[in-house]
């Protein structure tokens, strides 16, 4: 009896641990063990992020140690005033969208379609995710010759319908045709994730409405996709996260261009930074970035995971 | 309950035309010559001309971008994995005061975007001298990899039976005799899966290798390929030869590592 209600306690705490037997040696290991991965984080994570506030206050071409040219906020105020910070945002909140509009549910749609018992939904599943492997200057390059407007792939075959296009290479088309390399690379990793919290859904529950009269279409409005509603959340909270800082794709494709057409944040960043030597001026792009990825993450935590965090955090131990 | 299942192939069929018009548009665009690719865009070559593929082979820049990614790739997972795996195992097992709150300090770095972290690692690395130097990108890679495997590592350890670590204790093991001889070959398939993301995310970054190399002789598979389109522009099908090449490995790793791989990218997105 004794043991079966000391069993969670003996889990959480190891014998070693334990405040009887040598506490001091636990602090060795402890220490000894953390260190190394705290060291590493602390000098190359965290640091970094500090220098890049500290030197948005100040004008700074990088060079001669730390800067001592203090400006204030007026790195901020400048990027304030320049267009292009607000192309920049523009082209952000239209990828997001599109991606909530368009990427997201093409991928739970695939996803569902192949949690059927359809027959070569292996192949399917593995084809499908192959992008994802591929890395982004891979798709940028062979994406870049695909959508070239004079020799590419792609207006060989719409040009069979009278559908030709300069694609990135004209600046009403280039965000749009970004988009869709996009999608191409990325669809299939939320379907992945979606497939695996299909998979997490007892069939029983399905089955049930099935019985009690649910056609295919209310099954999956009123039973799947709110069952799916943690997995949905995080995928759209992966896929803003990784929007505002998109980089290598766009660098590839378009270094931002034609006429900015297709800059991000990240792109203007590494312009201003590495192009033209304003570290200090880039670093206030940097903590813009930082700011709108802290305020999403803790807002989006806040308000619409926080439901799900719960059972996230319990779940955590058990899964495997 | 049998429903038609046709509609559901055409849609399955539209999607992966569009995955794989692309991949097959290269495979075999790089054996055509470029008068070729743009007379006969979609058919078979003819003559199949392998000069393309042949000739970036034989270049010994391929090779050497192909070594230094996986020499960057396999050290980045070495000390990302190892150093993961120590501090998961004393956020698992072990109690102590701030413990949440140290465990949570890494899982916000899952927060950080590395763009915002690029300059003042380029400034960092040049002051340094890490710059050209591939331990400038292994040791940048892995600390940005930490919050991921710490907890996904953590949640496999912390699933092993507390009973197991009670009978090592008795039988006389400490704490790292445990760790190395019990904990981590029972976390094998955990080790696998972290392994597998940190091979993947280091054979694919461009962004810090871009800034920290400048001598081609340490240039990436990425880098090179950048380098190759700017230096071939014209020679488009010289191109496609290259981008094929240089996906063979990581289809090939996909293939062999498919489960693992999603595995912990699924892991990675419910838990992160």
């Amino acid at each position: 009896m004794t043991t079966i209600t000391r069993r969670p306690e003996a889990r959480r705490l190891p014998a070693h641990a334990r405040p009887n037997r040598g506490r001091r040696r636990s602090w060795v290991t402890i220490t000894l063990f953390v260190l190394p991965a705290l060291a590493l984080f602390l000098l190359l994570v965290v640091a970094p992020i500090v220098v890049a506030v500290y030197a948005s206050g100040f004008k700074w071409n990088g060079f001669g140690g730390l800067p001592t040219d203090f400006i204030g906020f007026d790195n901020f105020t400048r990027l304030l005033e320049s267009e292009i910070f607000f192309t920049d945002m523009w082209h952000l909140l239209v990828l997001v969208l599109l991606c909530l509009v368009v990427q997201l549910p093409m991928a739970l749609g695939i996803a569902m379609l192949l949690n059927q018992r359809i027959r070569g939904r292996a192949i399917y599943r593995l084809v499908f995710f192959s992008p994802y492997v591929l890395s982004e200057v891979i798709t940028g390059v062979l994406f870049s010759l695909i959508l070239s407007p004079t020799s590419g792939l792609a207006n060989g075959i719409l040009g069979l319908v009278g559908l030709e296009s300069d694609f990135l290479a004209d600046q009403d088309t280039a965000l749009m045709s970004l988009f869709v390399v996009m999608t191409w690379k990325y669809f299939g990793f939320h379907m992945m994730i979606y497939l695996a919290g299909r998979q997490n859904i007892p069939n029983e529950l399905l089955e049930a409405a099935r019985i009690d009269g649910a056609t295919g279409w209310e099954v999956f409005r009123h039973v799947t996709l709110p069952l799916l509603g943690p997995t949905i959340r995080i995928s759209v909270f992966l896929s803003v996260i990784y929007t505002i800082q998109l980089f290598d794709l766009v660098w590839i494709l378009t270094e931002g261009g034609p006429a900015h057409s297709t800059e991000t944040l990240a792109v203007t960043m590494f312009d201003i930074g590495f192009g033209r030597s304003q570290v200090g001026y880039a670093s206030a792009i940097s903590v813009v970035m930082f700011v709108l990825s802290l305020v999403f993450a803790l807002g989006y935590q806040r308000f619409v995971m926080r439901r799900d965090l719960e059972g996230a955090t319990t779940a955590m131990g058990d899964t495997r | 309950m049998k429903r038609p299942t046709l509609p559901l192939h055409a849609i399955a069929w539209i999607v992966g035309a569009f995955i794989l018009i692309p991949i097959v548009y290269a495979v075999l665009g790089g054996f055509k010559d470029t008068s070729q690719l743009s007379t006969n865009p979609f058919g078979l070559p003819s003559p199949w001309e392998t000069g393309n593929y042949t000739e970036v082979l034989a270049a010994g820049s391929f090779w050497r971008q192909m070594w230094n990614s996986t020499f960057i790739a396999v050290l980045t997972t070495i000390v990302t994995v190892s150093l993961s795996a120590m501090a998961a195992y004393v956020f698992a097992r072990f109690a102590f005061r701030g413990r949440e709150l140290l465990f949570t300090v890494f899982t916000a770095g899952l927060m950080f975007p590395f763009a915002v972290a690029i300059l003042p690692i380029f400034v960092m690395l040049r002051t340094l001298g890490l710059v050209d130097n591939a331990w400038g990108v292994i040791l940048v890679q892995a600390a940005f990899g930490l919050p991921l495997t710490i907890i996904i590592l953590r949640g496999f350890f912390r699933s092993i039976p507390g009973e197991i670590e009670e009978a090592a204790t008795l039988d006389g093991c400490g704490p790292f005799a445990f760790f190395w001889r019990i904990l981590l070959p029972m976390a094998r398939p955990a080790l696998a899966t972290v392994s597998v993301l940190a091979i993947v995310g280091s054979w694919n970054n461009f962004m810090l290798p871009l800034v920290v190399f400048s001598d081609e002789a340490s240039w990436t598979l990425p880098l090179g390929i950048q380098q190759f389109q700017g230096q071939y522009s014209s020679d488009t099908s010289r191109i496609l030869a290259y981008l094929v090449l240089a996906m063979v490995p990581a289809l090939g790793f996909y293939a062999v590592a498919e489960r693992h791989l999603i595995g912990g990218l699924t892991a990675g997105a419910t838990k992160g």
